[in-house]
């Protein structure tokens, strides 16, 4: 990071404009930064804020609705806004690599990894084949992927996801690019995969002095990773500097406000056990899911397994685990939407397991579900107001009457009453959520089950969101099943947490038990592996 | 904070969410295909109306003295009440002394009205055979091996069987057209069911108690209109192909009505010396049936993006 050194990455002054009839005009206003040799900058911002334009500005990649209208990109001081498709094409993995997102769609699943890598070095070198593949198996073996021989000829699906984005980190990184675009390469791996990733990248651009830009909305990788951070807020550069001091003494409100919203992994001390009734209890729930098969042995795949839980009133209880652990088939077992197959749920005194359709009608308004995606969880085609509505009136309430109970309950999520007539897509992520909120509450639930009710949401939002959903729950004694990946999430807003894997609960007390002193070795593992955990995020220095 | 947060942010959310959608109907009628094709079937559609006020005569009207003239040719008519007037027969007429004009025309209500009844009709029926395969689980593998039984009986041999059971007409064309069409629309109903079933706001009105049949009219159907619009188009145009095919084999529309498929049958015979029979009536259903699909091309551009070509 000397200043004698050239900067990989100049931006001057970047401005890319959207398309008329956009929300603004910009989609990057006047953002300048460089990336030195062997430093890992990123790029901070909410949806929208235009940190994943810029990294396609810089590729070339920019979809043709937009446009770059001023300002120059150096990539080692050539102005990459200004050469042509050719040299553009020649640039590309030679001297900056990008990383996607999705392991999952960014490898063709026809071809196999090796053949892939190799398409890469077929277009940009000479080598015959033999060199070629010597190449690819090494750099195989530098992601650290086991059995490179054997990687080399799998195709992606025989791979897992945080093996697949090994594979695009070797892919991009072939040719010694002096630039490593990263667009939020762990957004869609497990914690304890996403840390593995995070290493890698980190001691690899470490070896070959490598700049990298990274782009991100998760400060706890922030923390992690970057040297240096940019905080973008609408297409606009808020503030840039030195990770630590961006983190421990940010200047700018924005900043300050985001840093603040990140929920502290430490569990926020709260209140002794109630003695409240038990509203939910489950004894040895289980899911299997076998596929029919007529020929051959039929597969048998056990989602859950002896899930003994149990919430009383006025608790929030969180299962926390990664994809695959099995805590959405318990949370759908238990609104049954899915049919278990063996255990019991009971629902005060009620056992609800094994109730058929027509009994179980009446016992549905006690138990009510917020999903994860605010995109989808409301019919696109219906107003809010008949969303909400649309529960009480099955259970037999005027349309006054409940009409007269959605606007309080827009009000209770701190809403415009008035916006009832209003369609889902005139609303924003955050309010959306808020909205079905209030469409489960709309039927005075005994549980709430919040299926990863925020994980879809932007850091400030989500703040608001869980701030909104346990002041219901103290205010309404509501007993709440909270479902989520993220810890930190879990750790503010659950009284106890039930850590899943591979379908049963390997842990299982209260929050600070579970946080404080794991005992599982799996929990210790998820622990060790979360993302800045050694940062206290909202802690400013005077 | 907390209140400064929510300020801010929802003032952007605000922003973010004032972009409006814009209506596909909207986009669908400014579409180059659907304007070029709509205009071409709204013409077919006024000719087919408007039929006895464009200069024709009685379609089934006999004159032995004026067969087989070629279009252009003045032929002498003798009316009922004995006097005679001149009219220029302008795509000439038939074997039987027919103006083949005037049958062209009345032509039109026929492949029309067989178009538009089995696309209609088929849709009915196919969604509501879809929505329930679809959604009841258990009846799905009954329901569908039906469908692949119906979906083998080639609709030609249908409608012979059909027509010796009861007898040729327009009702028989249009059920042997029917069966072998509803599968086709059972399938593709069911299966964009079984994707919006697991959408969450389905979930959703589930868990807050809402029945079945609401929430297949009020959450899932809407989601089929414009596929089933789509669709529909193309089955009208095979339809109307398949009427004119039956005719022209004798087992459809029965000879007095005239329809596109009956006039090329009877100008068969004669077809080398007098191919006009055949040319006019195979001009209008070719533009029709065209019309048609590429009206079909253009909503399905704009109506179902999944299917298009251009995404």
């Amino acid at each position: 990071m000397s200043d004698t050194k050239r900067p990989v990455l100049e931006v001057r002054n970047l401005s890319v404009t959207l398309p008329a009839g956009a929300d603004r005009v910009h989609a990057v206003e006047k953002v300048s930064f460089t990336v030195n040799p062997g430093e890992i900058v990123c790029l901070v911002g909410e949806s929208g804020s235009g940190k994943s334009v810029i990294a396609f500005t810089v590729m070339g990649l920019l979809a043709k609705a937009l446009k770059p209208t001023s300002g120059e990109i150096l990539l080692e001081g050539e102005n990459i806004l200004t050469v042509g498709e050719t040299r553009l094409r020649e640039l590309r993995c030679t001297r900056m690599s990008m990383i996607f997102q999705e392991p999952m769609t960014a490898l063709n699943p026809v071809m196999t990894c090796g053949q892939q890598i190799d398409e890469v070095l077929e277009t940009h070198t000479q080598l015959d084949q033999a060199a070629r593949k010597a190449k690819i198996i090494a750099i195989l073996d530098r992601v650290k992927l086991p059995e490179p021989e054997r990687i080399y000829a799998s195709y992606p699906h025989q791979l897992s996801g945080g093996q697949r984005q090994r594979i695009m980190i070797a892919m991009a990184l072939v040719l010694d690019p002096v630039l490593l675009i990263a667009d939020e390469p762990t957004t869609a791996l497990d914690v304890t995969t996403q840390a593995e990733i995070l290493k890698l990248i980190a001691e690899l651009q470490t070896l070959e002095g490598t700049g990298v830009l990274f782009i991100t909305h998760d400060f706890g990788v922030v923390a992690e990773i970057a040297h240096r951070v940019a905080v973008l807020r609408w297409g606009e550069l808020v503030e840039m500097g030195p990770t630590e001091k961006i983190l421990s003494r940010p200047e700018h409100g924005y900043t300050k406000m985001l840093i603040s919203s990140v929920p502290s992994i430490h569990p926020a001390h709260r209140g002794v056990r109630k003695d409240g009734p038990t509203v939910l209890r489950t004894e040895k729930l289980g899911k299997t899911y076998s596929g029919n098969a007529f020929f051959q042995k039929a597969r048998v795949v056990k989602a859950a397994v002896d899930v003994n839980l149990d919430i009383r009133r006025g608790e929030t209880l969180g299962i926390v685990g990664e994809s695959g652990s099995g805590k959405s088939t318990v949370a759908r077992c238990i609104a049954r939407l899915i049919d278990p197959s063996e255990g019991k749920i009971f629902l005060g005194d009620t056992e609800i397991a094994t109730m058929k359709a027509g009994k179980l009608r009446p016992h549905r308004r006690r138990v009510q579900i917020v999903f994860q995606d605010p995109y989808r969880s409301m019919n696109p085609r219906i107003t809010v107001g008949d969303s909400i509505i649309e529960g009480p009136m099955n259970f037999g309430l005027k349309r006054e009457e409940a009409l007269a109970r959605a606007r309080g309950l827009m009000e209770t999520v701190r809403l415009d009453p008035n916006s009832l007539d209003r369609f889902p897509h005139q609303f924003s992520g955050g309010q959306r959520q808020r909205i079905c909120i209030a469409r489960a509450l709309a039927m005075e639930p005994e549980l709430l089950i919040a299926d990863e009710a925020v994980s879809a949401l932007d850091v400030s939002v989500q703040k608001q969101v869980l701030e909104l959903l346990d002041e219901i729950r103290v205010r309404l004694n509501l007993a709440v099943l909270f479902i989520t990946h993220d810890l930190r999430v879990a750790a503010q807003i659950c009284d106890y947490v039930a850590v899943m894997s591979k379908g049963r609960v390997v842990e299982y007390g209260s929050a600070e038990q579970v946080f404080g002193a794991p005992k599982d070795d799996y929990t210790k593992a998820l622990f060790a592996a979360a993302p800045g955990r050694h940062w206290e995020f909202g802690k400013f220095a005077a | 904070m907390s209140t400064i947060t929510e300020e801010v942010v929802d003032s952007a959310s605000i922003a973010a969410a004032s972009t409006k959608r814009k209506s596909l109907w909207l986009t669908a009628i400014k579409n180059p295909n659907v304007i070029i094709g709509g205009t071409i079937l709204l013409v077919m559609l006024m000719v087919a109306i408007l039929a006895p006020f464009l200069g024709t005569v009685d379609p089934t009207r006999i004159d032995p003295a004026g067969r087989n003239k070629k279009p252009g040719a003045e032929i002498t008519m003798r009316l009922d009440d004995g006097t005679t007037v001149k009219r220029v027969a302008l795509m000439g007429t038939d074997s039987l002394g027919r103006d083949v004009y005037s049958r062209v025309l009345y032509g039109a209500r026929v492949s029309l009205a067989v178009g538009v009844a089995v696309a209609i009709i088929a849709v009915a029926i196919g969604v509501v055979i879809g929505l329930i395969s679809g959604y009841i689980r258990w009846l799905d593998g009954i329901i569908m091996r039906i469908m692949d039984g119906l979906m083998a009986i080639p609709g030609i041999l249908l409608a012979i069987a059909l027509v010796s059971i009861w007898r040729a007409g327009l009702i028989t064309v249009i059920f042997a057209i029917v069966v072998p069409d509803v599968p086709r629309v059972v399938r593709l109903v069911r299966s964009i069911v079984l994707t919006v079933r697991e959408e969450p706001y389905v979930e959703g009105a589930i868990s807050v108690g809402t029945p079945s049949w609401v929430l297949m009219f009020r959450h899932i159907l809407p989601n089929c209109v414009a596929p089933l619009i789509v669709q529909g188009t193309f089955l009208a145009a095979a339809a109307i192909l398949v009427e004119a095919a039956l005719s022209f084999l004798g087992i459809g529309i029965p000879p007095e009505i005239p329809s596109w498929g009956n006039i090329m049958a009877e100008g068969r015979t004669l077809f080398r010396v007098f191919p006009h029979n055949i040319l006019y009536p195979g001009i209008f259903l070719a533009f029709t049936v065209l019309a048609i699909n590429i009206m079909g091309d253009g909503l399905r551009d704009t109506l179902d993006p999944k299917m298009s070509k251009k995404v």
